[in-house]
């Protein structure tokens, strides 16, 4: 017998008590506390921070919390907060040239000025399990300070490139405008450089990933090299009206990814190296490395060079690799459709009916003949 | 039905959740929408506390539009209490502190997915669609950049082809919902997954009609009182579903109609999409073959 489904608010409600119960887990074993996510998840933090597009650590960490791990789902926590925030200014542009260096590698020199700092990374771990990871209490290697601080002098490698001319050069379009805002303003196409940007610097890292690795493998000419990966702190400075003069308002981690890059050159143009770009917030090297490649092959309608593959082309990257609206428009199908199946299953009857019907006087004038 | 009024509204956040400047960038958006009917007008689509793709364009729109003295109706498939419609009523009650119904009459704001309510609407209401997809020729051109210059250009010849082309191989229009109309008899419009069953309510309908694509950051607009014309030919023209038998709750032969499979046997009844109408009707004294059934009193228990 057909029982009219009600209570749908009562059922909400109740499956808000049960994944809160869900997330919480064993009772018997202590409650992560957002401070410890913040500082031994580190890594996922910062993933949270790029694709939820708000540099905080703690409501980062808060958001893996509450979103029990699901890392898009935590980016949708700070991107529905995140709507919520007054905007007062924005920064001049950073330098990274003047990043406090944690990590900074190049592959495309054996030395430079400045050398190789290869910083924490899991590079030459070799991926065996620490099992002493397993007890709490565990011993733990302890960090020796280097005698000598490093060099100030750390100039990057495009810059080193570019100074000799076989870089393609970079410079603010005429009149410098304020940049495309992806987070006030719908994609617009043809998408520029700063619109694009954007939208890779909070896109699905594995998404990017996916991409790049096309480029890589096949679907797309590329031969890449990285010219220079940094890690490290910059100040973030604004100026306030009022005051007229940059004031610095804080440091943030960010990783930077340089990626030097072939160009045959043109009947006008000398042969040169092009850059792909990558920029990420905290330690983010996978993603500044795959969005660098992706950057590239998005430039190659402006290089001239024929658009054939997926990641070459800007409406079908830059429209898929938002994980937020991903996420919900390919879960949106678990909410109720039967309006529309109902006209599916209409038509399909009909139409069954119909060539049943269209048999049936076959067979009897077939019959009657 | 009557009248709730929510008394655990959310002071935290802004009047319906949206700052001012957000709401008045979107009434820009909704105005040009409104003079230009049936065009898809950009605009800065917000991350909403619910998913892309669950309603955050009409839930935008709504946000803009609505005032302290609103009534807020807000369906899915018709119905007012399938989880999503409660979800988002409930998000106005909280952000807005607005009263909320189920009766389709008393609502100055209806928010919609799926369905046009069965009763006819009138001047002083306003039906917000919830959008999906608010291109109609998506389907046929994957590309922004390619349909935005085919609307330019009033260049609908593929979609004509693709209808024909159902009629040669089928012998119908194979599109039963989202089926695409000509607003004002210049833009061709999505108007998104109502069964086309609904598409003739849209023609000059009292009430102004705006269609929100949170996820596409689209908005457009059907005025009151303008053309919407479901798009056929001379010789098949354009014909909404029929069911062979009325609703088996209230009787009504006018109304779409949702199947329930009742048992493991393939037995299906068929009842009313639009809860409120068919409650309504019920209210009015009118049976239908099922309540006729002794056992058929359990099925009108427990409205809320």
């Amino acid at each position: 017998m057909y029982v009219a489904v009600k209570g749908g608010e009562k059922a909400i409600l109740a499956s808000h008590d049960l994944i809160a119960q869900t997330r919480r887990g064993d009772p018997l074993l202590p409650e992560l506390d957002v401070a410890q996510i913040a500082s031994q998840l580190g890594i996922a933090v910062d993933r949270v921070m790029n694709e939820g597009s708000i540099y905080d650590r703690e409501l980062a960490a808060l958001a893996i919390k509450q979103a029990q791990g699901d890392l898009i789902e935590a980016a949708f926590l700070l991107r529905a907060y995140r709507t919520t925030l007054p905007r007062f200014g924005a920064s001049l542009p950073v330098d990274t040239a003047r990043m406090l260096i944690r990590r900074r590698v190049s592959a495309t020199y054996k030395d430079l000025p400045g050398g190789q700092v290869l910083g924490p990374t899991y590079d030459y771990t070799h991926r065996l399990f620490d099992f002493s990871l397993m007890d709490s209490e565990g011993e733990r290697g302890s960090v020796q300070p280097a005698q000598e601080a490093l060099d100030e002098n750390m100039p990057r490698v495009p810059d080193i490139l570019g100074a000799e001319g076989l870089m393609e050069r970079e410079l603010p379009p005429p009149g410098d405008e304020a940049p495309f805002d992806i987070t006030r303003q719908p994609l617009e196409f043809p998408a520029e450089r700063d619109e694009r940007l954007q939208v890779l610097a909070r896109g699905d890292e594995g998404y990017l990933l996916g991409l790049a690795y096309s480029v890589q493998r096949g679907f797309g000419h590329s031969h890449p090299f990285v010219g220079e990966i940094r890690l490290g702190e910059v100040s973030v400075e604004i100026v306030p009206e009022e005051l007229g003069f940059a004031i610095d308002i804080g440091d943030i981690t960010l990783s930077e990814c340089q990626m030097v890059n072939q160009f045959a050159g043109s009947k006008d143009q000398p042969p040169q190296f092009t850059r792909g770009y990558g920029l990420a917030f905290g330690h983010a090297e996978r993603k500044v490395m795959a969005m660098s490649l992706v950057d590239r092959a998005l430039k190659a309608d402006e290089l001239g060079e024929d658009v054939r593959y997926p990641a070459q082309d800007a409406e079908f990257v830059l429209y898929h690799c938002d994980n937020v609206e991903a996420s919900g428009f390919v879960e949106h199908l678990k909410l109720p459709h039967y309006v529309d199946f109902q006209g599916e299953l209409e038509l399909l009857r009909r139409m069954h009916r119909e060539i049943a019907e269209r048999v049936m006087t076959t067979e009897k004038r077939e019959a009657a003949e | 039905m009557t009248l709730a009024s929510s008394s655990t509204s959310d002071i935290t956040y802004n009047f319906a959740y949206l700052d001012e400047q957000t709401k008045r960038m979107i009434r820009r958006a909704l105005l040009k929408a409104i003079a230009v009917p049936g065009y898809q007008v950009p605009f800065g689509s917000r991350e909403m506390p619910l998913a892309r793709g669950w309603g955050t364009g009409g839930i935008q729109i709504t946000a803009a539009i609505i005032g302290a003295d609103d009534v807020l109706k807000v369906i899915d498939q018709g119905a007012d209490d399938t989880t999503n419609a409660v979800s988002i009523r409930r998000f106005f009650a909280r952000v807005a502190g607005v009263a909320t119904t189920e009766a389709t009459e008393e609502a100055t704001i209806i928010q919609t997915r799926h369905r046009i309510p069965e009763a006819p609407l009138s001047a002083d209401q306003v039906l917000v669609y919830q959008v999906p997809q608010p291109e109609p020729l998506r389907k046929l051109e994957p590309r922004e950049t390619e349909t935005r210059k085919m609307h330019g250009y009033g260049e609908y010849g593929l979609m004509q082809v693709r209808l024909y082309e159902d009629i040669a191989r089928f012998g119908h229009i194979a599109t039963t919902y989202d089926y695409p109309a000509l607003v004002n008899g210049r833009y061709v419009m999505a108007p998104t997954p109502i069964p086309k069953f609904d598409n003739p309510k849209m023609d000059h309908m009292p009430a102004l009609q705006l269609f929100g694509a949170g996820r596409e950051k689209r908005i457009y607009a059907v005025p009151p009182y303008t053309t919407v014309r479901s798009l056929d030919f001379d010789d098949h023209p354009f014909q909404v579903q029929r069911w062979s038998r009325p609703c088996e709750l209230c009787g009504a032969g006018d109304s779409y109609l949702d199947e329930v499979v009742i048992d493991d046997q393939g037995s299906r009844m068929f009842v009313c999409s639009d809860t409120d109408y068919c409650e309504g009707r019920r209210a009015e004294g009118h049976v239908g073959t099922q309540l006729e059934q002794s056992a058929g009193q359990r099925l009108t228990g427990g409205s809320s």
